[in-house]
C-alpha cells in the first residue's frame, strides 16, 4: 500500500503553493486520500524534468482510485472460515457490535466480512477504513489472518 | 419450502451455537458462520456406510444380531470411541458395558483424561468459555493449535472478540501466549509472546517458569533467553483473569506428572486468578467422561465386573488391544487410522463391530457394520463442550434411520 512519503517525494517539494495547499506535504495528503488529482500541481505538470515522476505518481496512485471495487481480495482456498478478520474488523465492530463485535456471526447486512460455507466474503468495501477521506493504514484483517487469505493490492 | 435454521455445530468440542442453515426443501443451500470444518461436518460423508457381515450385505436388523451374538459369546468385550455420541447414546454404551461386563474407554486414556480428570477431582480449577470472553486478560495455548483443531476458537471465545471487561479489543486488552514446540498457526498469532520449546520439555519448562514466579533463577537446559521466561512470569503474576488452553503436545509431553501442571496451576492462583480448559477434540469426547464418571466414579479405562465397575491402567484401550480384548465395538471413531499399526493389527485379529454414519479406515477391517444417523444433525440429545457445559443440540433433518443410542438399546435387548 502506498504511503505519504512516497507520494511526497515525488512531488516538486518546493512548498509553492500554486495547488492552494499550504504545502506539498499537504497535498501528498490530500492525494492520498483521493480527495485531489496530481494534475492539480501545476508544476508537476507544466516542466517536463518531473516527467519520471508523474508516470510514476500516476502508476501508484491507480489503485487508490479504484480501490473500492478492486482493493481487498481473499484468497479462498487458504481460508479456514475462523472467523478471527470477522470479529476484529473495526467496521464489523461497529457496525454490529452485538454480533461480530462478541464473537458471533455477523447479525446485519453492514459488516464486510461474513464467513459463508466455511470460506470468508467481503461486501460493503466502501466502509474499508483504507478508503475514503480519512483513510486509516488498518491492517486489523490481515494481521489476525493465520493463513494470509486476506491481500490489499 | 425455504427454512433458515439456527444450528449447534458438532464439527468440534467447541459446539458453535450460531451456524445459520439455508435450506429448500431439506436441502442445504447455504451455511453462514461456520468454520470449513463445520461445514464438512454438515456435509456429511464421503461414502455413507451399509449394513454388513463380513463385508456383504444384510438388513439393519440382521447386523444388530450379529453384533449381539459377538458381544455376548466374548469373554472379554470391548466397547471403545464414543467421542461423536451424544451423552444418551454413551449412557446407553454404558449399560451396555453394565450387562456384558466389559471394558469401556475413549481416547481420553492416552489424550485429555488426564486433565479432565483432575478438574473433575477438583485438583484443577476451570472456567466456561463465556467467562474467558468477558474476562480472560491472559490467554496461554500450551501444545494447542486451536487455529488447526478448532477454527473458531481465538475468534468466538478466547482472544478476538470484545468482552465484558475487555471493551477495547485484543490489541490492547488481551495477551495471547504460545507455548510449543512449533510454530504453529497459533504461535504465529500470539507474535513475539510465542516460546519455542524442544519436543518432551513441557515438564522443565514449567518448573523453570513455578521457579520464576518464586523470584528464583530459573535454569532451562535447551537455548532461551531467561529474560523472557521472567517476563513471562511477570505477565502472568500481573493478570487478573488468566486461562490456560492445554493442548495435545502438553497432555503427552507430561504423562503420569500432572501434579507438576496442577502445582503450577495452584502457585498461579496463589498470585492472581488461573483457569485450565482442556482442548477437547471430538464434539462429545469430555462428555464421555461425565457421563462415566456420574455412573461409576471413573471417567474412563472402566471394566464392569460382578462386584462392580473397576478402573486400572489394564483397562486402557491400548493394554487391552496388547492382551485380553477378543471382540471390539467401535462407535463413532476411526481408529485403525488414529491408533499405532500394531494395536490396529490386533484389532483386525479380533472380531470388530463398528457403528458409524461413514465409511472410514476401520470399516475395511469390521466384521459387522452398522450405520447410525448422523448425532446433532439427524439426531438430538446432548453434550458437554470442551469447557465441560451442558449444550443441547439442534438437529434439523428427518431421517428415517437409526442413531447409534437406538442401535445400542437394540444390542441390549437382544443380548438380554
Ligand atoms: S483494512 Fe481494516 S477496515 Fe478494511 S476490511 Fe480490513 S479490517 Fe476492515
Ligand atoms: S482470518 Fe483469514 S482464514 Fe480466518 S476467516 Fe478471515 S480470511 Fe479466512
Ligand atoms: S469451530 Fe468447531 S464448532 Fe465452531 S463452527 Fe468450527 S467446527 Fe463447528
Amino acid at each position: 500500500m502506498t504511503s505519504v512519503m512516497e507520494i511526497y517525494q515525488l512531488l516538486p517539494k518546493t512548498n509553492c503553493k500554486e495547488c492552494n495547499e499550504s504545502t506539498c506535504m499537504a497535498f501528498a495528503v490530500a492525494l492520498l486520500s483521493g480527495s485531489r488529482q496530481y494534475t492539480e500541481c501545476p508544476p508537476l505538470i507544466k516542466d517536463d524534468k518531473y516527467h519520471n515522476s508523474r508516470i510514476k505518481l500516476e502508476e501508484i496512485l491507480k489503485p487508490i482510485q479504484g480501490a473500492e471495487e478492486t482493493g481487498l481480495i481473499v484468497h479462498e482456498e487458504l481460508c479456514s472460515g475462523c472467523g478471527n478478520c470477522v470479529v476484529a474488523c473495526p467496521v464489523n465492530v461497529a457496525n454490529d457490535p452485538h454480533g461480530s463485535g462478541r464473537g458471533f456471526g455477523p447479525t446485519n447486512e453492514k459488516v464486510i466480512f461474513r464467513v459463508i460455507d466455511g470460506k470468508v466474503k467481503a461486501a460493503n468495501i466502501e466502509e474499508c477504513r483504507r478508503f475514503g477521506k480519512n483513510r486509516i493504514m488498518c491492517n486489523a484483517c490481515i494481521d489476525p489472518c493465520p493463513t494470509e487469505a486476506i491481500e490489499f493490492v | 419450502m425455504s427454512d433458515i435454521t439456527t444450528w449447534i455445530c458438532t464439527g468440534c468440542a467447541l459446539l458453535c451455537e450460531d451456524i445459520q442453515v439455508y435450506t429448500t426443501n431439506g436441502q442445504i443451500e447455504k451455511v453462514e458462520h461456520a468454520c470449513i470444518m463445520g461445514k464438512s461436518r454438515l456435509t456429511g460423508c464421503k461414502h455413507t456406510a451399509k449394513p454388513m457381515i463380513d463385508h456383504n450385505d444384510v438388513t439393519v436388523d440382521k447386523a444388530i444380531s450379529q453384533a449381539a451374538n459377538i458381544l455376548k459369546n466374548a469373554h472379554n468385550p470391548v466397547l471403545y470411541g464414543w467421542g461423536n455420541s451424544t451423552s444418551q447414546a454413551q449412557i446407553a454404551g454404558i449399560e451396555l458395558a453394565r450387562v456384558l461386563n466389559a471394558v469401556i474407554d475413549s481416547t481420553s486414556s492416552f489424550c485429555q483424561g488426564i486433565t479432565i480428570n483432575e478438574i473433575l477431582q477438583g485438583q484443577i480449577p476451570s472456567c466456561t468459555l463465556e467467562e474467558v470472553r468477558e474476562k480472560a486478560d491472559v490467554i496461554l495455548y500450551w501444545g494447542a493449535d486451536p487455529m488447526s483443531s478448532h477454527p473458531r476458537h481465538l475468534s468466538r471465545y478466547s482472544y478476538f472478540p470484545r468482552g465484558d471487561m475487555r471493551q477495547h479489543g485484543y490489541e490492547e486488552d488481551r495477551k495471547a501466549i504460545a507455548i510449543d514446540v512449533r510454530q504453529s498457526r497459533t504461535a504465529k498469532i500470539c507474535k513475539d509472546m510465542f516460546y519455542r520449546i524442544p519436543p518432551g520439555s513441557d515438564l522443565e519448562f514449567m518448573k523453570a517458569l513455578s521457579d520464576a514466579l518464586d523470584g528464583k533463577v530459573p535454569k532451562l537446559s535447551f537455548d532461551m533467553d531467561i529474560k523472557r521466561l521472567l517476563e513471562l512470569a511477570t505477565l502472568l503474576k500481573k493478570c487478573e483473569f488468566g486461562v490456560i488452553f492445554a493442548g495435545l503436545g502438553l497432555v503427552y509431553s507430561i504423562k503420569e506428572d500432572i501434579h507438576i501442571l496442577s502445582g503450577l496451576i495452584s502457585k498461579l492462583n496463589e498470585l492472581s486468578d488461573f483457569s485450565l480448559i482442556p482442548m477437547v477434540g471430538h464434539f462429545n469426547m469430555r462428555g464421555f467422561n461425565h457421563n462415566l464418571f456420574n455412573e461409576t466414579g471413573y471417567i474412563h479405562k472402566v471394566k464392569f465386573t460382578d462386584k462392580g465397575p473397576v478402573s486400572g491402567v489394564e483397562y486402557s484401550i491400548i493394554e487391552q488391544l496388547k492382551g485380553n480384548a477378543d471382540a471390539i465395538l467401535v462407535i463413532g471413531s476411526d481408529p485403525l487410522a488414529s491408533l499405532p499399526g500394531a494395536l490396529s493389527k490386533r484389532m483386525e485379529d479380533i472380531p470388530l463391530i463398528l457403528i458409524d454414519p461413514c465409511e472410514n479406515l476401520t470399516t475395511r477391517a469390521a466384521d459387522v457394520t452398522i450405520p447410525c444417523i448422523a448425532s446433532g444433525i439427524e439426531e438430538g440429545g446432548t453434550a458437554y463442550r470442551m469447557d465441560g457445559e451442558i449444550i443441547e443440540l439442534s438437529p434439523f433433518i428427518q431421517s428415517k434411520g437409526m442413531s447409534d443410542e437406538m442401535i445400542i438399546q437394540r444390542i441390549i435387548k437382544e443380548i438380554n
